[in-house]
């Protein structure tokens, strides 16, 4: 199969440049080594979309975070993924740190970011109850919001699909290169050929460039780890919360997450390679030493969920956006913090670059940028649960109870793509409450596996390798680990 | 169980963990090494110890629970238990023998399951009702 | 048969329990009993019985039957006698919501969601796990890390084995019969690792469950780190020291494919704080009356939505009252409110009910926070003048201590707060 244009990388980049070529008559395929899109650092960050003010104006992140964030209501709308603008609070504890705010005020008038103004002490107590009383004056932002990444990563690809994506998921690309000014690209089961290839792998970037003859820069993994917290601590904090960053450190935040729960982190490690994501003692203590300062009513009791994600950290610390040595392939690397904030961006970038490189675009009149509303039945009022409950029997079975999803949620998630117990956590909340999981497994299990004529042992958590159980057959053990066809899956192609 | 060697001619010392209650009392026999007969018992702070470490010398019984196979049920697994304890020693090898064993629902609760040939006094049956789905 | 369908969903009916686990159905036997006309029982589960289904193994029914069942004998006899009392029982149904009304949001498979009104409420949705995170063990998340429970449900319900070789963390009753039952499945298990000096389970488990399989037991040792991208590859195991830190210069790596957690369950709470009952932060259920009604009228609760049982027969003794109750509340004949409120004094973590009537026959419930031989168990006014005293063999926080309050013991008590301590013995009578 030719392509006009081959992403690699199915994370909140690679499927915001998939859905931006979709709107043009052009053959687009995306190559992901992991079973679902998102399972790279999209789905382990602190889903904030910056208020654009933090990035110095002069660099690329700081010219594509502020971008990126006035694109996120309106694909928010089209694609139904959550998102809302809480606004943040950067705070100073000390007069020393006041240079900090200036630069922050400065930030804005620059880039012309509305509303984001000084408050001090008194309107602090009054707007953020919570907060530590050493705080003495903040920056805030009405510009800043926050979001769930992996659905916005599951809708811009499910979108792109719509619109006639190739995705394949479980393809890992190993090697490619140049043969008569066309591009090969190798996985291990499918071999593909495109004109133009994007590189958006990530941690990754640097060894597919590496692959390409195109590698001029490294990638070091740098990780954060995130405490998610209790629900009883809802609504402690309303806006995000950022402290001064000090020389130490980067900076632990508070941040009321889009589904009401509050999270703490990240911290900022350099990564001992590029699968270390474990989480720590030292971590967590860093982290909740930090947070006591700021809002002394978080502690280490209230944690229910822990995770670490891995920033992609080029070499130069900025965005690698733009063509290479080689010709026709195109780097959408080092895309660390704010990466998911200026994903858009980067994917109107990376529109600009192609067309400066020679591809040409033309509009389709058909593309279709919304997407069908998933149902949050948790959200929905008595009376629209009676009503759907009675027209759809899908909407009659509790498959979660910290969350209360329903089969008809779990269902959807996985007729649009929802592979794995992972990714039913993710599109549906179903095993993200406190009991992570204790319930709902076992549902979301055989919801999987009729859903996906497979037995329940061929289910896992996140893909290969990751099994969950096996069956005795009558003395024969059957393993989930030995199903490769369940580890791949092509969608869409035909527009 | 901890063995040790005291009198090196004729008696056994074991040592045994009393069930009987949270106290947990460290019970020991000493017992014949040739016919095995507890000559006495050490360690108990009531006779419900003592009792128990005789008979765990002497008979160590348990009872199996353990599931086996279940077609067209409400559940995979049909849940079973010996009728009564068995001597503790058998138990790994009755359970390994039950897993290859299949019923098909409905299962009537008590129902017998598996009777064991060689053993007479093995009897395992379904400890539930097993409706088909 | 275990699994009911009522023949029709009443729009209104005088007592709603919600779960049908021994708690559930005991309570419903118990309002019918005394004057409840129409009760209904909701089980979000395929079949009413709760968690004693997948409790295969024996050790059921002592004091309430007077023989020792398995776990689902035991849910048998219950579900048979809520049959014979003309009671409906719904399974695959959740209860959503209650509000203020008593109208409770019920999702079944028949009719979808749907309102129906309450008389009185009995809450018995049991407990969940403590989970991983609740002790934030650092390392890897990867697939095989299991809640003790869930691979019972999976090992027992559907016959899915979580893994060849494990790590059991935890040495409550749960962890020490998964134990063995993962023993007899043919996986091999590595180890039981328990934080505390002691065992958290019955003796009788630690000698039938490891001992008899030659499982080791590692006291104050705990796990602290899991390692293995996609699954499960090994865990780093250390002792504690004094202060309980883990001393990492004396870890050691035991490879595995599987974790099972069993750090103990908590009260399944949820639909009681949407209904923001007042709540006890030590047994993190509801406070309750000796009538074991909560903080609003005509609600009641029993079982382990309450506090966490050990035995199941007294969970059905609860149950008895405060499905009595709740029967009584719906006749109009409930007896006078309590006069006395009972506060956990030393070495007593809690005790339920949270208060009591001079007037009437109790069985009070509480839980040691350490193990103690040969001690006092006395109730004191808050200034400490003794009013009643018992001796105890010993106390041991994994065993429940039953108190019989009968009004003559109380005869010469005359306040509203009555202390509850567990003493050594020496320093009796201070
Ligand atoms: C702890 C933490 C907190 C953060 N918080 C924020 C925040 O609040 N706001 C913000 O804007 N940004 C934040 N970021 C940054 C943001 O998460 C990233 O910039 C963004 O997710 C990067 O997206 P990506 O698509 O480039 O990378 P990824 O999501 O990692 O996607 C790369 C994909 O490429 C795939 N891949 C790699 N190699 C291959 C191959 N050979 N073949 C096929 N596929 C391959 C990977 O499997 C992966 O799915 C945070 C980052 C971290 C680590
Ligand atoms: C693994 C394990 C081993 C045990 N071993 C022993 C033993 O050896 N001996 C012994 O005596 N005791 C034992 N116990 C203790 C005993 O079984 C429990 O104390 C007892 O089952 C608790 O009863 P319950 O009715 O309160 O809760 P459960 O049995 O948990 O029942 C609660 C029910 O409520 C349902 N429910 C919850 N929320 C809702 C809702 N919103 N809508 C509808 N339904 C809902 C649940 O599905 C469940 O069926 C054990 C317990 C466990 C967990
Ligand atoms: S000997 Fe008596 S006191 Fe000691 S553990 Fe056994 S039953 Fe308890």
């Amino acid at each position: 199969m030719l392509y006009d244009v081959l992403i690699i990388g199915g994370g909140i980049v690679g499927c915001a440049i998939a859905r931006e070529l979709t709107r043009y008559r052009l053959r687009v395929a995306l190559c992901e080594k992991e079973r679902e899109v998102g399972f790279g650092t999209t789905k382990a960050n602190s889903g904030i979309i910056h208020g654009g003010h933090h990035a110095a104006p002069g660099t690329l992140k700081g010219r594509l975070e502020w971008a990126g964030n006035q694109r996120w209501d309106r694909l928010a709308a089209e694609l139904g993924f959550g998102f809302r603008r809480v606004g943040e609070l950067t705070v100073a504890r000390s007069a020393a740190e006041f240079p900090t705010l200036d630069k922050l005020l400065h930030h804005a008038t620059v880039k012309r970011i509305p509303g984001v103004e000084r408050w001090e002490a008194e309107r602090i107590r009054r707007e953020e109850p919570a907060l530590s009383p050493t705080v003495l004056a903040a920056v805030y932002a009405p510009t800043t919001g926050v979001v769930n990444p992996y659905e916005a990563c599951y809708g811009l690809a499910e979108s792109a699909v719509r619109n006639g994506l190739d995705l394949l998921t479980g393809f890992p690309v190993e090697r490619l290169h140049q043969e008569d000014g066309l591009w090969v690209v190798l996985t291990p089961t499918v071999v593909l050929q495109a004109r133009f290839v994007i590189n958006a792998a990530g941690i990754d970037a640097d060894r597919v460039a590496a692959s390409a003859l195109a590698g001029n820069f490294d990638i070091r993994p740098r990780k954060g780890e995130e405490y998610l917290l209790d629900k009883r601590l809802q609504g402690l904090v309303k806006r995000v919360i950022f402290p001064c960053p000090t020389a130490v450190s980067k900076g632990i935040l508070v941040i009321p997450t889009f589904d009401g729960t509050i999270m703490v982190g990240p911290t900022a490690e350099e990564a001992g390679d590029r699968t270390d994501l474990t989480t720590s003692t030292p971590g967590a203590r860093a982290v909740f030493d930090a947070v006591r300062d700021l809002v002394p009513g978080i502690s280490e009791k209230d944690v229910i969920a822990q995770f670490a994600g891995l920033r992609a950290v080029a070499t130069g610390e900025d965005f690698i956006i733009g063509p290479t040595s080689r010709r026709g392939f195109i780097n959408a690397a080092g895309i660390q913090s704010p990466g998911l904030t200026a994903a858009p961006a980067i994917a109107e970038l990376v529109v600009d670059v192609l067309r400066d490189e020679g591809l040409t675009l033309v509009e389709r009149d058909d593309f279709m940028p919304a997407l069908p509303r998933p149902v949050h039945f948790a959200a929905l009022s008595t009376m629209e649960q009676i009503a759907l409950s009675l027209r759809d029997p899908r909407y009659r079975r509790i498959v979660c109870r910290c969350e209360y999803v329903t089969e008809g949620e779990v269902l959807d998630a996985i007729a649009r793509g929802a592979a794995t117990l992972d990714g039913i956590k993710f599109r549906t909340r179903a095993g993200m409450g406190r009991c992570q999981g204790g319930f709902c497994t076992v549902r979301c299990m055989e919801l999987l596996a009729r859903s996906r004529g497979m037995d329940m042992a061929s289910v896992t958590k996140r893909g290969r390798g990751s099994w969950l159980v096996y069956e005795r057959n009558g003395g024969t053990l059957r393993s989930s680990d030995s199903a490769p066809e369940d580890e791949q899956e092509r969608m869409g192609g035909e527009a | 169980m901890s063995v040790e060697e005291k009198h090196a001619t004729d008696l056994i010392t074991v040592g045994y963990l009393c069930i009987g209650c949270p106290l947990g009392c460290r019970l020991e026999v000493d017992a014949d090494t040739i016919t095995n007969a507890v000559v006495e018992v050490r360690g108990y702070s009531c006779r419900r110890g003592k009792d128990y470490a005789i008979q765990e010398h002497t008979a160590p019984m348990r009872l199996v629970t353990t599931t086996v196979a279940v077609d067209a049920g409400l559940w995979a697994r049909l849940p079973v238990r010996s009728r009564t304890p068995v001597p503790k020693d058998k138990v790994k090898a009755i359970c390994k023998h039950l897993r290859s064993i299949r019923v098909t629902a409905p299962v009537a609760s008590g129902a017998i399951i598996w009777v064991d040939d060689r053993e007479p006094g093995i009897e395992i049956v379904a400890s539930r009702a097993m409706p088909a789905r | 048969m275990i699994t009911a369908a009522p023949r029709h969903l009443r729009a209104s009916y005088d007592v709603v329990i919600v779960g049908g686990g021994p708690a559930g159905l005991e309570a419903a036997v118990a309002a019918r009993d005394n004057g409840a006309a129409h009760v209904l029982v909701v089980d979000r589960d395929q079949e009413a019985g709760g968690i004693l289904l997948q409790c295969i193994h024996s050790g059921f029914g002592l004091h309430r039957f007077g023989e020792e069942l398995t776990g689902p004998e035991y849910a048998q006899r219950v579900v048979a006698s809520t049959l014979e009392h003309d009671i409906d029982v719904i399974a695959d149904a959740y209860v959503l919501d209650i509000d203020e009304r008593r109208r409770v949001k019920l999702m079944t498979t028949q009719a979808g969601v749907s309102l129906v009104e309450a008389r009185a409420v009995v809450l018995a949705m049991g407990a969940r796990e403590r989970t991983r995170a609740a002790i934030r063990i650092p390392g890897t998340r990867p697939a095989g890390i299991f809640t003790a429970g869930l691979a019972q449900r999976l090992v027992n319900l559907y016959g899915l084995l979580p893994g060849r070789r494990a790590v059991i963390l935890g040495s409550g009753d749960i962890g020490l019969i998964m134990a063995r039952r993962l023993t007899l499945e043919g996986i091999e298990v590595a180890g039981v690792f328990e934080i505390m000096p002691y065992a958290n389970g019955l003796n009788r488990n630690i000698v039938q469950c490891l001992h008899d399989f030659d499982i080791p037991l590692h006291l104050s040792t705990t796990v602290v780190e899991i390692r293995g991208q996609n699954r499960v590859e090994g865990v780093t195991v250390a002792p504690l020291d004094e202060t309980l830190q883990p001393r990492l210069d004396r870890a050691w790596d035991i490879p595995c494919d599987t974790l099972l957690v069993s750090i103990g369950l908590i009260p399944e709470n949820e639909l009681s704080q949407q209904m923001r009952l007042r709540f006890d932060s030590a047994t993190r259920g509801p406070v309750v009356s000796s009538a074991m009604e909560c903080s609003r009228d005509g609600i009641f609760a029993c079982g382990n939505v309450v506090h966490i049982h050990d035995l199941v027969d007294f969970v059905s003794a609860e149950a008895m009252v405060a499905g009595r109750s709740a029967g009584q509340y719906v006749a109009g004949t409930l007896p006078r409110p309590d006069n006395v409120q009972l506060q956990p004094g030393a070495n007593v973590a809690y005790c339920v009910p949270h208060t009591i009537s001079t007037e009437r026959e109790h069985t009070v419930y509480l839980r040691a926070r350490k193990p103690l031989d040969a001690c006092t168990l006395q109730l004191t006014e808050p200034d400490g003048t003794p009013v009643y005293a018992r001796k105890l063999r010993y106390v041991f926080p994994a065993e429940m201590v039953n108190l019989k309050l009968r009004p003559a013991i109380l005869q010469n008590f005359h306040g509203s707060i009555l202390r509850v301590n567990i003493v050594e013995r020496a320093t009796e009578g201070e």
